[in-house]
């Protein structure tokens, strides 16, 4: 039974084919047998995970707590000058300017992504807006949040930032961004899973490696990523005690 | 930890001496120029069990104007402002240190004597079962509510 390597479902559709190289490149690292399996969204992915069919991960840092804290998964790495950052944005024309300009009973477009809209619901929390008091429409992909946000369906649209910096140029100069965050420390994570937990450390060496191996440098392009950069237990534990703190929601 | 140095101080300035739990106190100098909340920023800290800051991240240094070598090693009331009242902290340690997270509005002190607004959640770091520390992760509160603390703060000395 070869092994199940899945990626967080939020990946950028550009990068698929980067996907599956990087799981021919990791079978010959490993020198293992890597089955890619790719979820359509996060339930069917926490689904697979809950039944322990999932073995490598690249995860959303919303799910990490779940998966090191309570399936035992170990991070290996994350990648290098990338963090996961969210844009609130609203038409173009929208006469809001700042995010106190909101009241409740906006309409909010937004994927399935939970830290994007778990950083964008932190975003609103100073306009008093949470859960109870706005409309979320759930949309398939960030392009069809924009879509909603530009035919004026909803008042504005929470987006992963490396997705709303690639859309469209058309697209994008007729959305303003409200807010961006700028925390620098949520990251997604490779992580491994107690069958492959013994190879942690050969893993971790052999991603940040990556980057001065002609090859490797090769399939790090195709992902979008420059490097990998191995995580130790603490530093992922430190991320997983600040997304505690977010899920936090005033009264 | 130091008393606040006049010539750092931006502005007219009261005086107030501030008596911690641990029975140390410091002399700190106060304005009223209240600097914004920046939109979109966590501002990050951790500090060993005893509360002594051992990691700030950018928007924690922005804010409290000190550099990340005048904050590391200090302890983290090197931040209180005198219009919090000690029960806030209290309440704080109490949450903490039994393990739970605690959440609230706090004013906190700049070097330069202005002050600035949070809604601050502390967690404590548990790992293999022990307490090795605590994180607290402050975010943009919302007006009305600090309005409110703005009214009841001064009721609880």
């Amino acid at each position: 039974m070869p092994f199940q390597l899945t990626v967080s479902p939020d990946f950028t559709p550009d990068h698929i084919s980067g996907w599956y190289i990087f799981n021919t490149w990791l079978q010959k690292a490993l020198d293992e047998g890597v089955h890619l399996e790719l979820y359509n969204n996060f339930n069917d992915q926490r689904s697979a995970i809950q039944s322990d069919q999932v073995d490598l991960i690249y995860a959303n840092p919303y799910d990490a707590a779940m998966l090191v804290r309570e399936k035992g998964f170990l991070p290996v790495a994350r990648p290098g000058g990338v963090a996961d950052e969210a844009i609130i944005a609203v038409r173009d024309d929208s006469s809001t300017q700042v995010v106190e300009d909101l009241s409740s009973g906006i309409r909010i477009a937004a994927t399935d992504d939970p830290d994007v809209n778990l950083m964008c619901a932190i975003m609103l929390e100073p306009a008093e807006l949470n859960a109870e008091n706005t409309q979320r429409e759930e949309k398939e992909s960030y392009p069809l949040v924009a879509k909603a946000v530009i035919q004026g369906q909803v008042d504005l649209g929470f987006f992963l930032a490396e997705a709303f910096n690639s859309l469209s140029g058309v697209t994008r100069k007729q959305l303003r961004p409200l807010v961006t965050s700028q925390i620098h420390i949520i990251h997604h994570a490779l992580l491994v899973g107690p069958k492959l937990a013994h190879r942690q450390q050969q893993l971790s060496e052999l991603l940040a490696g990556m980057s001065e191996d002609p090859k490797g440098s090769g399939v790090l392009q195709s992902l979008g990523f420059d490097s990998w950069v191995k995580v130790e237990e603490e530093e992922m534990e430190f991320m997983i005690d600040l997304m505690d703190t977010l899920t936090y929601q005033p009264a | 930890m130091h008393d606040m140095n006049p010539d750092d101080i931006v502005g007219e300035y009261r005086e107030h001496t501030l008596t911690f739990q641990d029975g140390t106190s410091r002399h700190v100098l106060v304005t009223d120029i209240e600097s914004p909340y920046p939109d979109g920023r966590l501002i990050v800290s951790r500090t060993d069990p005893a509360g002594i800051i051992t990691q700030v991240n950018h928007s924690f240094v922005e804010m409290a104007v000190y550099s990340e070598e005048e904050l590391l090693g200090q302890p983290h009331h090197i931040l209180r402002h005198p219009d919090m009242p000690p029960a806030a902290f209290k309440d704080l340690w109490d949450t903490v240190q039994k393990g739970e997270k605690w959440h609230g509005y706090v004013k906190n002190l700049r070097k330069d004597g202005g002050f600035y607004w949070v809604l601050a959640t502390v967690i404590p770091n548990v790992r293999n079962g022990k307490i090795t520390g605590y994180t607290s992760v402050r975010r943009k509160p919302a007006r009305r509510k600090v309005e409110e603390c703005i009214k009841t703060y001064p009721t609880l000395f």
